[in-house]
Formats: structure tokens, sequence, C-alpha cells
């Protein structure tokens, strides 16, 4: 099976469609403008979206843009991915009596609009002569490194992969955000003066403590890193991939290596599905998602879960694998699975699967997606000597401080065991609040606050 | 079905839509094409001495994405010869006889001017006259149009001139380009017309562009004021047609004018007055077919009302337009708001809050913690401001309060202190 590298391009494509310039102007004029406007507070990042919206229907686009990108530095990316329907236009007033307002697609026709024009919308605050290292340059540490700049800080991002935007860049799926999108955002930052450096890995190329012997703080923006092991036989083979690896690979270049291939994905989070999407995309004659739990206890948006339908995905429910089986020359052809059935758990927790002994079976299979969550930095996380939960690093609530006073931690870095959420918008909202926190502790808390030193 | 049938001052017509005199009336192709689409009347653009017109006439305001709330021209009169257009009068009325047919007249301010033209008019068969008393643009400069409806005097010596040669009835169409509108209505009637017409349009500059800085529109450049019209100018002619209809002096049937887009905006002018109504603006948006989204729900409405004949909602709404002196003090409406109803967006709260009396508050039910509005209703003046900006449908209700008193206008108020003071002194 042969997949031209045209049908590669179109299948990666940005599946939505901007709005055109009449429907953006007709849907910005329905919104109503509310007073104390429900969409604000369903915002993490609490963008004014009825006056950007008022600015789009004022033909301000400028305006529109900059009241965006004030409150979220990566507004044209979550314009994209952000699970809407559960934040702002979830709230909107209109759901009661008519359809909400495309937020979303009204933020993506404003940021949009910024970046065909190319236009610079912030600048650096004053110097205040402190310095602050941001370890990773995803939407976090971004976020964190933006406003820090305008605080007037002196800022160096420490990246490891050869371009910054972490998630953005590398984590979302073509299709739904272009990278181009998220490196725009990035050169946004690095124009107020932000040096960010990339291919860098700080623990190896740089330790921890060189970073707190040369910076006056540190801001912890890591995320998390591979799928963990499934923890049975055969994940050595060819043809078992970790799903953050693939999709990561078809942002950097588009391969038809899974073109006709058959292909399980292991797990329903919304990485799951991304998988399981770009395998759809890529030439996968067939995909289906194994799940240990059922439809209810799937993590993945409603959104992503009839996304995937729609591109052909099948979906096995209370389904765990056993082993992977290889053939001769060490590749995948098939995976053995056992049924599953759910048990009631303690209080708050998602039901539990057990397995129903002699319910094994086999799934022909050409490879192997595992998307079973995401593991943690933790070796790094020790080098700080910061206090964590398995990787994940302990915080103070308000302001973002770590055990190390002088270390901040924002992103996925701190989300997990009840601490945050995995969207993009908290995270940048989280990398904002460690940036004030960090501005009030190192500048307006201290008596020489803002003076050059 | 109701009977649409009108007879304004001996003019019959089918209906009471008629086209007013303006661009879509210019020739008899289009003036005959309406009569297909259903028009029950229609004003001949207006004849005189063929002008010369400029290029880009019209301009219009539209409003948070709604096209055309206003509509603003700078055209002129006819600028077809005099005999080209009785010519095809001619044809048009011969092709429909039973629709009204209204010949628009503007001449220099001299008796034998108006003479002549009446009767060449007359000659082919119009069914009335209506004196172009109102363009404010381009014919004013020359003594016609608005200069000389801006003139009792002279509306009613033009008119009089008129109908020592008129046969058939004449309607004096008026400017709205004055301090009050009933001074010229009443020198019309002095001037023994059979009718008014109002409003012609008003003096308006529609917009500066941006980029530019030319005006809206622009001819090589340069801008002069036009006339306004469109939706946006209905409640000035409502008003206007009305006070004229409650003026005991005026007393002659009116041809509603001035915004008329739908059947509903028929109504009003019917009910405050107006005999029939005269559209433009609303044809010029969609084309002469929009008549029959005007009969058809004209005919359901006085149907579902049981009102057999169009005729009866003439000015049944007149007597309850008054001066302010004769409001009751007393009577006092509140707000509330419709918890189950209202969707939250606190638009009501915010203006009453900015810019009214303070009197909505944003409270939270103790139970559930979701918030809602409430009106203290003691502070609330009923000035409908909540309810007007509100978005939903039934989610504010103005509610009649019991009367605080008798009911008492500050005319009667006046009155009764004036008695007092009598009696006292």
């Amino acid at each position: 099976m042969f997949i031209s590298e045209d049908a590669l391009k179109r299948n990666f494509a940005e599946v939505k469609a901007g709005l055109r310039p009449k429907q953006a102007f007709e849907e910005a004029h329905r919104c109503l403008y509310c007073y104390d406007a429900p969409c604000i507070k369903a915002c993490p990042t609490g963008i004014n979206i009825p006056s950007f919206i008022k600015r789009i229907s004022n033909k301000n686009m400028l305006g529109a843009a900059r009241t965006i990108l004030e409150a979220n530095p990566m507004g044209a990316s979550c314009a994209r991915v952000c699970p809407t329907e559960e934040l702002c236009e979830g709230a909107c007033v209109l759901n009661d009596s008519s359809k909400p307002i495309l937020i979303g697609d009204l933020q993506r026709f404003a940021t949009d609009w910024a970046i065909r024009n190319n236009q610079q919308l912030f600048a650096s605050g004053e110097r205040n002569g402190r310095t602050v290292a941001v370890v990773g340059g995803g939407p976090a540490g971004l976020s964190a490194a933006r406003e820090l700049a305008r605080f007037g800080f002196t800022v160096t991002v420490f990246e490891a992969k050869s371009q910054a935007g972490g998630l953005n860049t590398y984590g979302i799926v073509s299709f739904r955000l272009p990278q181009e999108i998220a490196l725009w955002e990035v050169e946004q930052v690095r124009r107020l003066g932000v040096d960010i450096r990339t291919n860098v890995v700080v623990g190896r190329d740089v330790t921890a403590d060189e970073l707190l012997g040369t910076y006056d703080t540190v801001v912890l923006a890591v995320g998390m890193s591979k799928v963990p092991t499934l923890g049975i036989a055969g994940e050595e083979l060819d043809g078992v991939y970790d799903a953050i690896e693939l999709v990561e690979s078809t942002k950097v270049s588009l391969s038809g290596e899974l073109s006709g291939r058959r292909v399980v994905v292991i797990g329903a989070g919304n990485t799951a599905i991304d998988a399981a999407t770009c395998s759809v995309r890529m030439g996968a004659e067939h995909v289906e998602i194994c799940y240990r739990r059922s439809k209810q206890e799937m993590t993945a948006y409603e959104f992503e879960y009839e996304f995937a339908k729609s591109d052909g995905v099948a979906f096995r429910w209370l389904t765990a694998p056993v082993r992977i089986i290889g053939d001769e020359q060490g590749r995948v052809k098939a995976i053995e699975c056992v049924r599953m059935k759910l048990e009631p758990a303690d209080s708050g927790r998602r039901a539990r699967p057990v397995t129903i002994p002699g319910s094994e079976f086999t799934i022909e299979a050409d490879a192997v997606i595992k998307a079973i969550g995401q593991t943690r930095h933790v070796p790094l996380v020790e080098q700080f000597q910061l206090a964590h939960t398995r990787g994940i690093v302990t915080i103070d609530n308000e302001t973002y401080q770590t055990s190390n006073p002088k270390v901040y931690a924002a992103g996925d870095v701190i989300f997990g065991e009840g601490q945050g959420d995995a969207m993009v918008v908290s995270a940048v909202q989280q990398g904002k609040l460690a940036a004030f926190a960090i501005y009030k502790q190192l500048v307006l808390d201290d008596p020489d606050g803002g003076s050059q030193t | 079905m109701a009977d649409l049938r009108i007879n304004l001052a001996g003019i019959k017509s089918p209906n009471p839509f008629w086209l007013a005199s303006a661009p879509p009336t210019n020739t008899g192709y289009q003036v005959q094409r309406a009569f297909e689409s259903g028009w029950g009347g229609a004003v001949w653009k207006t004849l005189g001495d063929p002008i010369i017109n400029t290029s880009s006439r019209f301009a219009a305001v539209h409003f948070n994405g709604h096209r055309v709330a206003g509509f603003n021209n700078i055209e002129l009169i006819t600028d077809r010869p005099l005999d080209v257009n009785l010519k095809e009068i001619y044809e048009t009325k011969k092709l429909f006889p039973d629709r009204a047919l209204v010949a628009s007249l503007m001449v220099e301010p001299k008796r034998e001017k108006w003479h002549e033209i009446v009767k060449k008019v007359e000659a082919v068969g119009v069914d009335g006259l209506e004196l172009n008393f109102g363009c404010p643009h381009g014919m004013a400069e020359r003594g016609m149009g608005s200069a000389s409806g801006q003139q009792p005097d002279l509306v009613e010596r033009q008119t009089y001139w008129v109908k020592e040669a008129a046969r058939t009835p004449v309607i004096v169409k008026l400017t709205p380009n004055i301090t009050d509108i009933t001074a010229t209505a009443i020198a019309a009637a002095r001037g023994c017309a059979d009718a008014i017409s109002l409003i012609n349009t008003i003096n308006s500059l529609a917009g500066v562009d941006l980029d530019s800085w030319n005006t809206i529109p622009h001819v090589a450049g340069k801008g002069s004021h036009g006339g306004y019209c469109g939706p946006a100018v209905k409640p000035i002619a409502l008003n206007m047609v009305a006070e004229c209809a409650r003026n005991a002096k005026v007393s002659i049937p009116i041809s509603g004018i001035g915004g008329i887009s739908d059947w509903k905006d028929a109504v009003e002018f019917l009910l405050m007055g107006a005999t029939g109504v005269q559209v433009c603006t609303a044809v010029m948006h969609h084309g002469f077919r929009i008549v029959e989204e005007m009969i058809d729900g004209l005919t359901n409405y006085l149907d579902s009302k049981g009102i057999e004949r169009v005729s009866d909602l003439v000015g049944r709404a007149v007597p309850r337009y008054t001066d302010w002196g004769n409001l009751d003090l007393n009577y006092a409406v509140t707000a509330r708001i419709n918890t189950e109803t209202c969707i939250n967006c606190n638009k009501c709260y915010i203006a009453c809050e900015d810019t009214a009396h303070q009197c909505i508050e944003r409270a939270q039910d103790e139970e559930s913690g979701a918030s809602y509005l409430k009106v203290r209703e003691e502070d609330c003046v009923g000035c409908n401001l909540c309810a007007i900006v509100c978005p939903v449908e039934g989610a504010i209700d103005m509610v009649e309060q019991p009367a605080a008193g008798v009911p008492m206008s500050w005319n009667e108020r006046q009155a009764a202190i004036a008695k007092l003071s009598m009696k006292g002194a």
C-alpha cells in the first residue's frame, strides 16, 4: 500500500476552515455583550470575550487580537484546541435561548488576522535587573516568559527540542493545530527579547544547580515525558509505538509508514484519539482503540470521540492488552487481549476494571500504539530537589512556588493527583500566575525591587 | 378575507400600499412591474423640467450587520422629458385601470407653470396629483421642493394655484425639515388640498469614509446633504403623521410615508391616521415583490382581529396620542424579571445601574448558589430601559401597579393648584 505525499499533506492539513469574514461579522454581531459575562469566568485565562467580539464587530481587529493575546499568550493555539463547549461556549447565556456564540472560531478569526498581518502586539517592560530561567518552552513556560519579559525581567528559556512551543508545536495533531500557529506564538515571545535556547536539555547539558546559581529565579515548566510501558510481553517489537512520539513524528515530517497497516491503539484519552486519527491519516487500513474501561470512563473529550468515529476509528471497550505477538522478523503481527468487567470503585474514583478469566482473544495487527498516559520527568525534579508526588511537583496553589522558594512550577509538571488539569489554556494561565508571583516576590515586595543591580 | 380597498380623498386603490414618488416609479416599465406584483398604487417620479443627475447618488446606514437601517439619496426629480413620462403614464393607466396612479409635480413657484403642468398631466388620465414640496436637495436651491415646503404661505398659495386648474384630487407632500409640520399641513388645507402626504426625506449626511475622508456618497470628492429615509426615520414620520391627524385644523386625509418596511409598520401608520401608505426604501432593498408579504400580513392581521375593512383601522389610535400635559402622573408600572426565562446576560443590570435608577440587584439563590436578577420595585420608576435592552422575549414584564391616587395629569394638577391658590387669595 502506498500513500502519496500529496495525500498525506491533504490528510494532515487543518480540518476546520476559519470563519469567512461575513460569517465572523454576523456571529460577532450576535454576541449580546453581556455584563460580567459567564464566558469570561469560564475561560481559565479570563479573556475579555465580549470585548474582543465587540471589537471584531467594530472592525477593530488589532484591538480584538490584543484583547485575546493580552490574557492568553497562546490565544491563537487555544482558539483551535480549547474544549470550548466545556469552557466559554458552554457558559454562553445563549445556550438557553438560541445557540452559543462561536467564541473559539471568532478568537481564531482575530488571531489569524494578527498572524496574517504580522502584528507585534506587546512590548517588553523596562528592565528591572532580575533574571529568570524558564525550563521548558511549552505553553506554560512561554506564557511565563512573555509575562516576565513584560514585567522587565531578563528571561532565558531552555528548550530540549529544536523548536519551542512544546505540546502546541509537537504534540497536537497538525490537522487540529498547524505547527506555524504555535511557532508564531513562540516568535511573539522571542520578539520581547526572551532568549530561547533550543536543543538544551536541562539536567544534562546544564544542571539544576547551575541554573539556580546563575538566575534569580527558575520556572520549571517541563511538562510530561513519554508514554509508560504497558508492562506486557512484546513491547520491544518492531511496530510498537509511543503515541506521543508518533504524533511528534507527524509534526516534523509526514511518512506513510502506517499505510495499509492494521493499527491497535491502547488507551482512550485525547492522546489515544490523536494517535488513532493520525494513523488513519497516515493511510492505515484499519484503526481500533482498545480501552479497558467503558465509554463512560473514557477521558477523551466527546468532540474528540466523535471526530475519531467520523474518521472511521473503531472502539473496543472493556478490552485490555495481554501480550503483543511478533513474527520471526520481530515485527508485530497480533495483539492478545482479554475482556474486562467494571467493578464499583471507592467514591470519587473511576470504576475499576477487572479481568474476565478465560476471555482472551487475539486481534491481528501490524502496529500497536501505546497511549496510556505519560510519565514524569522525575530525575529532573529530583535534581532540583523539589517536593513532589510521583513526579508531580508540589506547589503553593496561589503563587505556584515550589518547596524551593527560588523555583516556581507551572503546566503539566504540576498536573495530576487532583491538582490542576491538562488543558493548554490552564497551563498558560499557570504560567501567567507564576510570572506575576515572581514579579511580586522580586520586585513589588522587595524594598530594592525594580532597581538596576 | 378583509377588504383592503381604500379611498384617499377620492383616489381609489385595491389596497393601501402605494409606491412613493422615487426611483422605483421612474418609468412605465417599473410601475407596470410594480402593479403586476400587486402594488395598489404608485406616485410617479416627480415631473417637472428635466434635470441632470449626479453619478453616485445613494448611500445607506447599516446597523450591527443589518443592511439599510437608513437610506440617503441625492437624486433629483425625473431626468426624462415630460412627454416621454406622460406617454408612459397613459399606457400604464390603460393597462392597470384599477390602480391608483398619481403624478408627482414640481415646478417653479409660478401660477402659470402650475396650471400648465396640471393640465398636461391630467390629460393623460392620472387619478390624482401630488405636489412635491419636500425634496430637500438640488431643487431647493432653485426655489422648489422644500424651499417652497418650508414656508407655509408658499405652500398655501401654490396649492391654491394647483386647485384652480386641477380636476383630480390634490395631495400636498410635506417636508419634515421644519420645526412644526402642522404649520405647513394647515397651510395645505387652507390652500384647499384634498390630502397631505408625509414625510418627505430628512436632511442627511450618511457618513464619512474613514480612509479617504470623503463624504458618503461623494461626487468627484465632494458631497452635499441628501434626503434620509428608510426604517430609521419611521418614528419621526409616525409622530408627524399623528400630529397632523390629531390637529383639527388639518382634517384632511393623510397618505403616510416614512420607513414603512412591512405590514406592521403600515398598520401603525393607519392607526395613527393615515388612510394609506407609500413605500420606497423597502422596495429599493428587496424589489417590488415585498408587497406580497405586506398584503398577506395585513390581511391575516385584519382577519385575526375580526376587522372587515382596512379603512376601519384608520385613525383608531389617534385619540390616544396627546400632549405630555395630559398624561396621568399617578399611573405606575414597574419591571419584573422572570427568573425562569432570564438568561442572565446582566444587560438590564448594567443599563439600570449605569444609566437609570440603580434598582436591579444581583442576588444569589441561597440553596443552589445560582445568581439571579431582582428588581427593587420601590425604586423602579418604570422607565422600560431594562425591558428594552433585554434580548429575550418575556424575560422582563412591565407590570402595572395599583394607582397611588386618582388619575391626574400635569394640566389637571396645575389647574387644581391654580384653583386652590385662587381660593386662598
